[in-house]
């Protein structure tokens, strides 16, 4: 009864295992991922031209001769090494405090019964509007007066424990069944071995979507890292590239050579592990700008 | 006697174990909550109520703060230059965040599909989000240059012989920066989109079939209320981020020019970092954070009339 559906449709003509329909799809999607790329072909290829290049008309995008030197170079007018060195320093020091410190809170405010737990939590839950702008100047004059502008510190610790993080893996702990907690309870586990034993393992996906975007955050972040730096040892990447800009404001070829330094670790990360930003965002919805 | 006190010795002996064993309690979930508190304290909630203090005095860090009241905020409403930058910043909203949507949506229904190259098709979409603002910034204002850019280039190529002059115009700098900021924030609304689609039930889909429905009846009756809850969060989000642009307008035209793009983050940095007014800075970021706050209460009061849960 079931096989024999009256008056079945015909089935699409395929095309190399695709319906024609799918092809067209794909026919106007191809110029506009073009575009969607662009900026980034177009950011190598400058950074590949002669000086001189740069300011042809028609413009070309296969750079020729292609000169690799515009990187060096790069390395020569300022400290790009200590740049990346200090973005790494930083990001990753912000994405391992702010996640374990997140990680242990919000194990606290998700299983443990404590006088003060809701007071907090709604302390926490309550910063979480208020745009990082307004906190930025008080957090400059405290730092100033701890004579901490331009150090690690400044960069590292008020970026490093975000209400936000706590607040996501606090619903990320409740949704886990306290069951598995029970067995270990009756075995006389403590609170930690419980936390590092049975509720971090099980939290892969919150905890791996936090640190992504922690990093990619702050290796991205610009305005903060302005604001307490003020000298080129202590700048990250992209304080170097808006010092880079503001020394060779035309000298494109430097310009691009910089940004696709700034761009290559985090865009080869992205490739490889594509599938984990994606989750990561439909997961808790960071991400975006 | 001898019973009765030995049976509540023995009461108070198990009050006494349940008190020191909720005092544990206590002291291992504030162990457990301390290092994360004691940066939150330091670093965001003290500073909150600081930058509330801040609001109400003129300090220029050299001399002591002077207690001024509400003469910050007053000047905020006779001070045209922020009537601009206010400008300014509610027109990249609604000039970047619908069409953002518009176009994620668009992209998300295509890639829900089974096509060929699906994988590589995203990551081209997804691939700005995750790239470095300062670094895009400077690629777009390369682009956008008046005489040699690429945009410009390519329309003098179709016959357009006087184009704008994208970053150096009054007119068209701060489109110039909404259209660099839709390219970037697709992505991110397609990959929301994305789960949203797949997380509609095929079944629908089909009964409407059976009944009749045409693609764009399927779309308007069954994707966009099945969507709704998605797009609300989409929105909120990209609303709240809208509002705090800065590295853009810092790096491609410093604000200009003639404050064409000075938006609300560029002008408290300017203020703050600049010229030193950190009382009228921070009466512009509690500014900044009352739009933000009433805007997303606005949508959610509003959410009842068009999203659907369940």
């Amino acid at each position: 009864m079931t096989e024999s559906t009256p008056r079945r449709r015909r089935a699409p003509r395929q095309v190399f295992g695709y319906t024609l329909g799918t092809w067209v799809l794909v026919i106007f999607l191809i110029p506009t991922a073009i575009l969607m790329l662009m900026p980034f072909v177009w950011m190598v290829s400058t950074s590949l031209k002669s000086a001189g290049a740069v300011f042809e008309y028609p413009p070309t995008f296969i750079p020729n001769p292609i000169r690799w030197d515009n990187y060096t170079r790069l390395f020569e007018v300022l400290p790009f090494a200590r740049f990346f060195l200090n973005s790494l320093i930083v990001a990753g020091s912000v994405t391992i405090l702010g996640v374990a410190t997140s990680a242990m809170a919000a194990y606290a405010f998700a299983r443990l019964r404590f006088p003060g737990r809701d007071a907090l939590f709604l302390g926490y839950l309550g910063t979480l509007m208020i745009p990082a702008q307004v906190v930025i100047i008080p957090n400059f004059i405290l730092l100033r007066t701890l004579g901490w502008i331009d150090t690690y510190q400044a960069l590292i610790l008020p970026a490093a424990f975000s209400a936000f993080g706590t607040f996501l893996l606090r619903q990320y702990f409740l949704t886990i069944p306290g069951e598995l907690e029970d067995a270990a309870v009756v075995d006389g586990a403590s609170h930690w071995q419980i936390f590092t034993r049975v509720i971090l393992p099980l939290s892969g996906p919150a905890l791996s979507a936090l640190a992504i975007f922690t990093f990619l955050f702050n290796w991205n972040s610009f305005l903060y890292p302005l604001v307490v730096t003020n000298s080129t040892a202590m700048s990250t990447l992209t304080v170097g590239l808006n010092t880079l800009q503001g020394q060779y404001n035309t000298a494109w070829t430097l310009l691009m050579a910089g940004s696709v330094l700034a761009l290559l670790p985090v865009l080869t990360v992205f490739l490889l592990a594509q599938r984990y930003f994606i989750k990561g965002i439909t997961l808790t919805g960071i991400g975006g700008r | 006697m001898a019973v009765d006190v030995n049976r509540s010795s023995t009461r108070s002996a198990g009050r006494d174990r349940h008190k020191a064993s909720r005092r544990r309690t206590t002291l291992t979930a504030y162990g457990f909550l301390l290092p994360n508190l004691l940066g939150f304290l330091a670093f965001t909630f003290l500073p909150v109520l600081a930058a509330l203090l801040i609001s109400f005095t003129n300090w220029d860090l050299l001399r002591p703060a002077q207690w001024v009241g509400l003469a910050n905020y007053e000047r905020l409403i006779g001070d045209t230059t922020f009537h601009r930058v206010l400008r300014n910043t509610f027109v990249y909203v609604l000039g970047t965040v619908p069409v953002q949507m518009a176009l994620a949506l668009l992209v998300a229904m295509a890639l829900n599909q089974r096509i060929p190259g699906r994988l590589f098709f995203r990551a081209a979409y997804f691939m700005p989000v995750v790239a470095s603002t300062v670094a895009v910034a400077l690629v777009w204002r390369w682009i956008f240059h008046a005489d040699f850019g690429l945009l410009n280039s390519a329309l003098f190529m179709i016959g357009i012989d006087d184009p704008p002059s994208w970053l150096q115009s009054t007119r068209w700098a701060l489109p110039a920066i909404i259209i660099m900021s839709i390219w970037q924030q697709i992505g991110f609304s397609m990959v929301l989109f994305l789960a949203g689609l797949q997380s509609v039930p095929p079944h629908l889909y089909e009964a409407a079939k059976i009944d009749g429905a045409n693609g764009w009846h399927r779309f308007v009756h069954i994707t966009i209320p099945m969507l709704s809850s998605t797009t609300f969060f989409v929105l909120v989000i990209s609303v709240i981020n809208s509002f705090q642009v800065f590295d853009q307008a810092f790096i491609m035209t410093e604000g200009g020019p003639a404050n064409a793009t000075n938006t609300l983050v560029f002008n408290i940095y300017r203020y703050a970092f600049q010229f030193f007014q950190m009382g009228y800075a921070t009466a512009m970021a509690w500014v900044l954070f009352a739009i933000i706050f009433v805007v997303t209460v606005v949508q959610f009061r509003y959410q009842r009339q068009w999203v659907h849960y369940d």
